[in-house]
């Protein structure tokens, strides 16, 4: 008996252990994929809120591919299309990716929350037609605008222009600085279609014609084309920007600005976190509002949107995951800690605190916040289009051969004008 | 095995152990081309070809669609042919930079100098190098702020934008791809200078037949088999060009270094509505000409055999 016991217990402890242990095993884990591009810190604060969201839901595991922002626009698009997807990912071509979202409505506990603090958003991530989906919600609202080395200006003790200046003022006073402080880049400007409508809008090109068809090339266009054109010649943009690459090639002068060679950036609001942590106090930097023009003063507006797909395998969860990190709570810590302007109406108007950030980038945020009420609503309308990357893409392609001398702006503008309705007609084969 | 062969014949064995590697290069290069030439004659942004409705010619037609072809500028899609242009100059420059240095490259490499072993190993190291990496190493020697701009500032020059000229970023793009692929050729014609009977220069030798005559009369003839696999080889590695070149000036400024395959590359992926019927149809206009150029390299290869 005594040679017995030992047995029995071990085989009873056993027993108890594999019902006590075993039990959570047994219930399956949901795998869900994220893919995730960063421009700062962001993608750092994702992967902690994540972390905090598995913790509280051990049935949902996320994993979090951080891969380039090139990727996004040029991977994302075929796996999509293929099927084979991630399940959800932040992207910026919001429109062109529209046909791929998963409305998310029918796995929502509270739809009107969507609708109330991401409405006007919602139409930048809606298949043509559709007034209805929530496919998503906005990491981030971004606005255009120019970042201005403040140092630079005093060095070369020239005055920055005052608030609605033109972009004429803004050129001249880059350019005597420049000249004077000898640093190669007066302006900057990413080499960007989005960037480029900020120019263009204030020159006060419609974009649209009358049956709601676009119609690029019109004169607040040309007016900017012309701006850019003429600063190539005389020096205040230099040619390694929109004249070193080709096609539809992005080229920004973040590192240049960083590196103090840039008296006036334009680009916008999703630098900030980067140039808070890379710049620190070599020089001082200030964010200020879009320069002027005939068609007036207005930022474009942008962002990425995190979006859910429809291929994926397990719409619940996924809509879990999303209405998680949308919550105000968590969705105010995420802007907070990346220092993104809000893309939830209710946080907006809220406010958001933002401890972490330098006084610089403070008063940066100040400055994009106040901005983004001032949009144009052609400038909404362009960044909701659902064409409206073959618009872009097809702008700086253009512009950059005309930049680099190889074609004449006439010619750039009846270029684009057929990209435009070639790459309509091709997109609308069925 | 054996059993096998009994079965059905030692001719039909052959067959048998080919069928692996056809099984293998039927579904990772027939089949790809064959959708290929689908995705050519169909339309649309679809990505399944049942999915793409069938246009025929039309993406032919657009692509060839030119006032003048000697023109890129006159043509409906005057980035393919500005493609093309550029690659045909790139490869008339290349080829012949190539074939040239690596044929001085060998000459020099087969004499009898000292540490011969240690410049055969330099000229071949690049070779092993990534084309991603070269163009890399090279964009920072010539970037505004690079190497070669620190060197001609401190002899007292002007800073040269190599990127934002056209001239200089095509004499770059032929320079690095130079740089990096000379070492092969230079060991092809090596080992063929290796072939030549030494006795040949032996007997001009003791003819005392000038240097400039043993070349021409002796080296270069016999030589000349593998020059043909060289110059044929180069020609179809210069059509193909692209990473390289990518990387370092992003076919840029405006498109004056825009290759071929980088115009089938951005108008299938990066342009916005990827068009993957038209870089199909480019992609069978190079797929044509690189069969034209490997038929040329078989011929050459078969007479270099006789």
């Amino acid at each position: 008996m005594r040679a017995v016991t030992p047995v029995i217990t071990s085989f009873a402890l056993s027993l108890l252990a594999a019902i006590v242990f075993g039990g959570p095993v047994a219930a399956e884990t949901t795998t869900l994929r994220m893919t995730w591009y960063s421009d700062g810190n962001e993608g750092e604060v994702m992967a902690d809120l994540l972390k905090r969201f598995h913790e509280q839901n051990k049935e949902i595991d996320i994993v979090l591919d951080q891969v380039p922002y090139k990727a996004v626009n040029e991977t994302l698009p075929v796996q999509l299309a293929s099927g084979q997807g991630p399940d959800m990912a932040r992207v910026v071509d919001m429109g062109g990716l529209s046909r791929f979202a998963l409305d998310m409505r029918p796995f929502l506990r509270d739809p009107g929350y969507w609708e109330t603090n991401f409405g006007p958003f919602l139409e930048w991530m809606r298949p043509a037609g559709d007034t209805t989906a929530i496919p998503g919600f906005m990491t981030q609202l971004t606005v255009t605008g120019p970042f201005v080395n403040k140092t630079l200006f005093e060095q070369a003790g020239v005055a920055m222009p005052g608030e609605k200046s033109s972009w004429e003022d803004w050129a001249k006073a880059v350019k005597q600085v420049a000249d004077k402080v000898q640093v190669p880049f007066p302006l900057g400007l990413d080499r960007s279609g989005h960037r480029f409508y900020a120019l263009a809008v204030s020159q006060g090109t419609k974009v649209f014609g009358a049956n709601g068809e676009p119609e690029v090339v019109d004169e607040g266009f040309k007016r900017a084309a012309q701006l850019v054109y003429d600063w190539h010649k005389s020096g205040v943009m230099s040619k390694e920007l929109w004249g070193s690459v080709s096609g539809t090639a992005y080229r920004g002068a973040n590192d240049e600005f960083k590196n103090a060679q840039v008296v006036m950036y334009l680009s916008g609001s999703w630098q900030i976190s980067q140039f808070a942590k890379t710049i620190g106090d070599a020089f001082d930097w200030v964010a200020i509002p879009n320069p002027c023009g005939p068609g007036g003063c207005s930022s474009m507006p942008g962002g990425a949107g995190l979006i859910a797909f429809k291929t994926t395998q397990h719409p619940k969860e996924v809509a879990r995951v999303m209405e998680y990190l949308a919550s105000e709570p968590v969705l105010a810590e995420f802007y907070s800690r990346s220092l993104f302007v809000p893309g939830h109406l209710g946080l907006a108007k809220k406010g958001i605190d933002y401890p972490t950030a330098s006084p610089e980038a403070a008063a940066a945020l100040k400055v994009f916040t106040a901005s983004a009420a001032q949009i144009s609503p052609i400038a909404y309308r362009i960044q909701g289009y659902s064409n409206s990357r073959i618009i872009l893409n097809a702008v700086i392609s253009r512009l950059g051969q005309a930049v680099s001398g190889e074609t004449t702006l006439e010619d750039a503008y009846k270029r684009i004008t057929a990209d435009v309705a070639q790459q309509i007609a091709e997109r609308n084969k069925k | 095995m054996r059993g096998m062969q009994r079965l059905i014949g030692v001719r039909r064995m052959a067959y048998m152990f080919l069928l692996p590697n056809f099984v293998f290069f039927g579904l990772f290069v027939f089949l790809p081309i064959g959708i290929n030439v689908v995705f050519s004659v169909t339309g649309g942004t679809a990505l399944f070809p049942s999915q793409r409705p069938y246009v025929g010619g039309e993406q032919f037609a657009y692509l060839f669609d030119c006032g003048s072809y000697l023109d890129p500028a006159s043509c409906r899609e005057d980035h393919f042919w500005r493609g093309v242009a550029n690659t045909a100059k790139f490869i008339v420059f290349q080829v012949t930079a190539m074939v040239l240095f690596s044929l001085v490259t060998a000459l020099i490499l087969n004499m009898k100098i000292r540490g011969r072993g240690f410049f055969r190993a330099v000229y071949f190291f690049p070779v092993l190098l990534s084309p991603v990496v070269v163009a890399l190493i090279w964009k920072w020697i010539l970037q505004r702020d690079g190497l070669l701009n620190a060197a001609i500032t401190t002899l007292g020059g002007q800073k040269i934008l190599f990127f934002v000229d056209p001239g200089w970023a095509m004499f770059w793009a032929v320079f690095v791809s130079v740089w990096a692929h000379m070492g092969f050729y230079t060991l092809i014609l090596l080992a063929g200078l290796q072939a030549i009977p030494a006795d040949l220069y032996e007997a001009a030798e003791m003819d005392a037949t000038p240097r400039w005559r043993v070349l021409t009369y002796i080296t270069l003839p016999l030589l000349w088999p593998n020059m043909i696999v060289v110059i044929v080889l180069a020609l179809i590695k210069g059509a193909q060009t692209f990473d390289e070149v990518f990387v370092l000036t992003g076919g840029g400024p405006g498109t004056a270094t825009l290759m071929i395959v980088q115009y089938i590359y951005e108008t299938a992926f990066s342009s916005q509505v990827q068009n993957f019927g038209l870089a199909a149809a480019a992609s069978v206009v190079l797929g044509a000409v690189l069969f034209v150029l490997t038929l040329l390299q078989f011929a050459a290869a078969r007479r270099k055999e006789v």
